[in-house]
């Protein structure tokens, strides 16, 4: 709401500096977003006569004008507007003068003829379109009022006005009429605002010989008060008036337009004319729409209504308005409107809002109702109209108004405490403190036993109900600066991470120190990358009933497939060695649920090299065994009490069917871990890159093995190797389950420290190289005992893996 | 006394050859030559039993006393040649001190997580638990316990993704606070909670416009918290994370879950106050929504709003980190550049 510092000194003596007063209302109130000087910028712009005109010799449109300013002779200024004429009072930028948007205007040769200057429209000197009346939208602004010839243009146009532009929280609707704006700066100056109203004159007949009206839902149209109009003069408005409305960013249309929409930004209250001589009826019924039912509104839209539209109908027939949003076209106000029937009502909050949000038509008729209305101000402001047609329409005003339905508007009396608010607070107010700031907001007060204050609130204030308001309008007008600061006094609570929020802070860093750096993903995605690398076939997609775009349209159900587009972004930007990880929650949804489940994932991704070549290490592919290295110590870190399993797979079609595994924990399955497969790598456009993906929250679930302190071995352990030479296709995790299955009591570790195929091994088999470690925790072990368990391991690997000992 | 003459010619030469000595095999052949079994001190000794009986201690002593002068000069000149030898490798083994060292490669933490743990181990350090929630809420959570009925203006604050007509993307972390509420057992003391997450606003994705961002809300409630108590949690925490010298302001303003309700400035932290572009020449910057439990918030959870009450503040890691970073554009999060990641590599 764009409030006007003049207006305001209308009801308040103001004299504070409006950059002052913005910050005081911000700090008390309402946050003014800023603080505009319509003239800032603007410089030798002045009031001009065109004394003669001819047209341009050289031009179809443009025209010579002697335009007096105000100095001893005429300024010649050649103009192209097409409404420009002489006897004009216009605005003139005069040479060396500065317009909207900093432009400069000199002293100029127009197709040969001098021009000093120019005729200027009221978006030259930086009106909105949105404002400008819409017979001087193409062309210059002629001054329709009495004005002094070579002075500045400026307090004619409302430019010298000071305009405070109040962003307004939807509870606080009361100040979206300059009273209500008037009471609120008002009460941080403690002055009390004082309205003057023109009286109102009714010299027409009684009001209920020409009309009637009937409203059928008196839930939806709490209140609804007709006056009927006679002999309107339709014409511009007075210039006063006009500056009002274009400063409060409205479009001037006419005198009966004007004053609907001057009342309404007086009162905060929407009022609507119709044209009663284009009504078919006397009689005048408020309903709701039906199905089918269509209305062109004044925008010239057709619109299909619905039955939760309340509509304004001509004797229940035709809808006529579309109620507290826009008038029909058909009932507009136009040149050949004489009679008027204005309407003042109040229409339910959340009915207006549905029908605005689905018809997609917000207006400040609407944005008031859904907000609230005074309650108190309804007939007031209809009256206030009323008068105003008679003062600048001529109008005659029929006796009393029509009530369709009636208001009784209330005040509310809250009780409320002194030690309560300090308790609140965490002041120590006194008792004349609070009431002083109550009688500042015009609110009444009562005190009992010298402490139970009961407060009066008037219906301007229907945003306060409850005990909790009236501490919140103390606080803000005692100052939030001068509340004193503590910290809470309660009893001690131990404060520290639960063992989930651990367990994934323990699993971030475990990453981190392994070279992965932390990515966060959309949870939302495209269909295809929110199922891709899916865990377990049940889970099903959870999907958004009403996207914003098809890009993030489901939930995703891993985090592989946000890593792939990270990894893409970053090699369309040439960094092409990546190791990243995810910690984040994935959305499976079992069939028979409507709530997907949230399961806290963990997920990495290398790609390229993980190490580039340097004056000490040759350069270092990412592969497979990098990957599971990293995830390896991961898991060794959680001490879980059953062994880690990598069992190889190829049920995952986005990955590589010879280089992916399951990764259990015992037989229960936590994750996978492979390379990409090179078609889905391609698809993402991303080199070979390596993933795995872990359940965590399974992973926290698993039991775990208790660290019992071990005290180092007091005996020296004995290492033995062997080479094998078994067939290709035998793994390591064969050989390496014989070896522990056979290694007797003694065997401690077992490390592969050679894989070799080529030169001296046979086609179709290859050399695998172990060292054995053993050891005593009692006594030394000796070279016969070791021998026997070795030969021991090597029968077994003989007979059951065909292995050939080198 | 002409073996005394001997015995110190014996001695003046045998100094002289140690001392001239380079090598240690050098200084081994003169500690046999002069020292040694067959050497000729022990041969003066030898030849005592000739001497007269008042001769003999007198000999003997001078015999002993060159000996061990000799034996000290062959020891310091062996540690001197010895210190020479390594002073001798160390110089041999000279390296490069400027050439790089090997690589270690540590990852970073996003700076999303850096500024949500750095809060979050704050408020751990004054007694609060750190509570998640669900992704997927409730209209009833969301919406519905924090004073926000069905058609209720403030809807429009916050577009929602929803799921079905009760199912939604959190569009806060308050809905965690109201299951929390619900939850909790008063007679075991206080509730002094963050909920920290990610949101979700059905919005377009541009420079400061996310459909998803983080939140950090936090809410204490009990029988006697204050404004004032408010204000001074608030001080601390704009106190931690942009620096000792900030001062807070509270401003008037509407949140349907808290009254009163305030936005929370912090004094500019480029300029300290005296206006610059951060804080488009104000001096401050607009940091966090806050208030006092709305009543009906109270209630909703099935507690005695007339006996217990608290405050309640929300902020956004995302506005914190581009405004403490000078990051221009919130969709850097969620791109990841690791040129951009990399760049907060000095978590402290
Ligand atoms: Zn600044």
């Amino acid at each position: 709401m764009k409030i006007s510092y003049k207006w305001l000194q209308d009801y308040i003596p103001l004299s504070e500096d409006p950059d002052v007063l913005a910050d005081k209302v911000s700090r008390t109130g309402i946050e003014v977003a800023s603080v505009i000087r319509p003239e800032t910028g603007l410089k030798k712009i002045v009031v001009g006569h065109i004394n003669a005109m001819a047209p341009h010799p050289d031009s179809d449109h443009l025209n010579i004008c002697q335009v007096d300013v105000g100095e001893a002779e005429d300024y010649q200024i050649v103009c192209g507007a097409p409404n420009v004429a002489p006897g004009q009072n216009v605005i003139v930028a005069l040479p060396n003068s500065r317009i909207a948007g900093n432009t400069k205007i000199k002293k100029s040769k127009m197709r040969g003829v001098q021009s000093m200057g120019m005729i200027c429209s009221l978006q030259e000197i930086g009106f909105s379109e949105n404002v400008v009346p819409k017979e001087f939208a193409n062309g210059i602004y002629v001054f329709q009022e009495p004005v002094t010839v070579g002075a500045p243009v400026f307090k004619y146009l409302g430019m010298d006005d000071i305009i405070l532009d109040f962003d307004i929280t939807p509870n606080r609707a009361d100040t979206l009429g300059m009273h209500g704006a008037a009471w609120e700066v008002g009460a941080m100056y403690a002055e009390k605002p004082k309205f003057e109203t023109n009286d109102l004159v009714e010299t027409g007949q009684s009001i209920a010989n020409e009309l009637s009206v009937d409203v059928t839902n008196k839930n939806l149209v709490p209140a609804y008060y007709l006056r009927r109009i006679h002999n309107v003069k339709l014409q511009p408005s007075p210039m006063w008036l006009q500056t009002r409305l274009w400063n409060a960013g409205i479009r001037p249309i006419n005198n009966v337009v004007d004053i609907t929409n001057y009342v309404m930004i007086t009162y905060g209250q929407p009022l609507h004319a119709f044209d009663a001589n284009k009504l078919t009826s006397d009689h005048i019924v408020v309903r709701q729409a039906q199905k089918k039912e269509t209305l062109e509104t004044l925008d010239e839209v057709t619109r299909q209504l619905s039955t939760d539209d309340i509509v304004i109908t001509d004797d229940s027939q035709t809808p006529i308005a579309l109620a507290g949003i826009m008038g029909g076209k058909q009932s507009e106000i136009d040149g050949n409107t004489t009679d008027v029937i204005l309407e003042s009502a109040v229409f339910d909050g959340a009915a207006i809002r549905k029908t605005a949000q689905r018809q997609n038509l917000r207006t400040d008729a609407s944005t008031r109702f859904e907000k609230g209305v005074d309650t108190s101000a309804i007939i007031e402001a209809l009256n206030a109209a009323a008068a105003l047609l008679v003062k600048y329409a001529a109008a005659t005003v029929d006796q009393g108004y029509l009530t369709g339905q009636a208001i009784k508007p209330q005040a509310v009396t809250i009780p409320i405490k002194l030690d309560r608010i300090n308790h609140i607070l965490g002041t120590s107010l006194t008792l004349d403190q609070v009431i002083e700031i109550f009688h500042n907001l015009g609110f009444g007060t009562a005190v009992t036993d010298g402490e139970l204050i009961k407060v009066t609130v008037p219906p301007r204030r229907w945003d306060i109900h409850i005990e909790a308001d009236l501490v919140e309008e103390i606080a803000r007008m005692y100052g939030y600066d001068r509340l004193p600061v503590s910290l809470p006094k309660v009893a001690m609570t131990p404060g520290e991470f639960n063992p989930q929020q651990k367990f994934i802070r323990h699993a971030k860093r475990q990453l981190q120190s392994a070279g992965l750096s932390e990515v966060i993903s959309y949870a939302l995605t495209t269909e295809v990358k929110a199922t891709q690398f899916k865990m377990t076939q049940l889970d099903q997609l959870t999907k958004l009933n009403w996207p914003m775009t098809e890009d993030h349209a489901y939930l995703r159900l891993n985090l592989v497939s946000g890593l792939l587009n990270d990894i893409a972004y970053n090699v369309a930007r040439k960094q092409t060695d990546l190791a990243i990880y995810e910690q984040g929650r994935v959305f499976p949804k079992p069939e028979q649920q409507v709530r997907p489940n949230e399961v806290e994932y963990l997920a990495g991704a290398i790609t390229g090299l993980t190490q580039s070549p340097n004056w000490l290490e040759p350069k270092q592919a990412a592969d497979f065994y990098t990957l599971k290295g990293i995830v390896t110590n991961y898991l060794a870190t959680l001490a879980l009490k059953d062994a880690v399993v990598y069992r190889a797979t190829d049920r995952y079609s986005e990955m590589h069917p010879g280089r992916t595994a399951d990764i259990y924990i015992g037989d229960q399955f936590v994750g996978f871990i492979g390379q990409v497969h090179p078609l889905i790598a391609k698809q993402y456009d991303i080199h070979e890159t390596y993933v795995f993906q872990l359940d965590l929250t399974k992973l926290l679930e698993m039991p775990n093995q208790r660290i019992v302190s071990q005290p180092a071995p007091k005996y020296p352990a004995v290492s033995r190797d062997i080479a094998l030479v078994v067939p290709e296709n035998t793994t390591n995790a064969q050989i390496d389950a014989v070896i522990r299955r056979r290694g007797g009591q003694y065997l401690q570790r077992i490390k592969l420290f050679d894989v070799y195929q080529g030169k001296n091994i046979a086609t179709g088999y290859k050399s695998m190289a172990y060292s054995l470690q053993f050891q005593n925790p009692e006594d030394t072990l000796t070279e016969g005992v070791i021998n026997e368990q070795m030969t021991h391991i090597l029968d077994y690997l003989k007979s059951e893996l065909n292995a050939e000992i080198r | 006394m002409s073996l005394k003459n001997d015995l110190e010619v014996l001695r003046d030469q045998g100094l002289t050859q140690i001392k001239a000595t380079e090598s240690m095999k050098d200084l081994n052949d003169i500690r046999v030559k002069l020292l040694g079994k067959k050497g000729p001190i022990t041969n003066v000794l030898r030849g005592m039993k000739d001497l007269s009986p008042e001769e003999r201690p007198k000999v003997g002593a001078f015999a002993n006393e060159i000996r061990d002068t000799l034996t000290t000069a062959i020891e310091t000149r062996k540690n001197s040649l010895e210190a020479e030898a390594l002073n001798k490798q160390l110089a041999a083994e000279t390296i490069d001190v400027t050439l790089p060292g090997r690589q270690v490669h540590v990852g970073t933490s996003h700076i999303l997580t850096q500024t949500m743990d750095d809060i979050e181990e704050l408020f751990i350090g004054m007694g609060y638990q750190v509570v998640d929630g669900p992704e997927v809420e409730e209209d009833h959570y969301n919406f519905e316990m924090m004073n926000i009925p069905k058609n209720h203006p403030a809807r429009d604050m916050q577009d929602t993704f929803y799921i079905t007509n009760e199912l939604l993307m959190r569009t806060h972390t308050s809905p965690v606070q109201a299951r929390t509420l619900e939850k909790h057992d008063f007679s075991q003391g206080p509730l002094k909670m963050i909920s920290p997450g990610r949101v979700f606003r059905r919005d377009t994705d541009d420079a400061t416009h996310s459909h998803q961002f983080h939140q950090i809300e936090g809410l204490v409630v009990d029988k006697h918290i204050t404004m004032a108590d408010l204000k001074g949690t608030l001080e601390v925490l704009a106190k931690h994370v942009f620096g000792a010298e900030r001062t807070i302001r509270l401003r008037p303003s509407y949140f349907p879950f808290t009254e009163p309700s305030v936005e929370v400035d912090v004094s500019c932290f480029a300029c300290g106050g005296k206006g610059c572009a951060v804080c488009k020449y104000t001096g401050w910057i607009e940091v966090l929504g806050a208030g006092m439990v709305h009543p009906n918030v109270i209630k909703n959870a099935g507690i005695d709003p007339d006996v217990y009450g608290g405050f309640a503040f929300g902020l956004g890691p995302d506005r914190f980190a581009m405004l403490k970073y000078g990051i221009d554009d919130i969709r850097e999060f969620y791109l990841n550049d690791i040129r951009f990641l990399h760049q907060f590599n000095t978590e402290g």
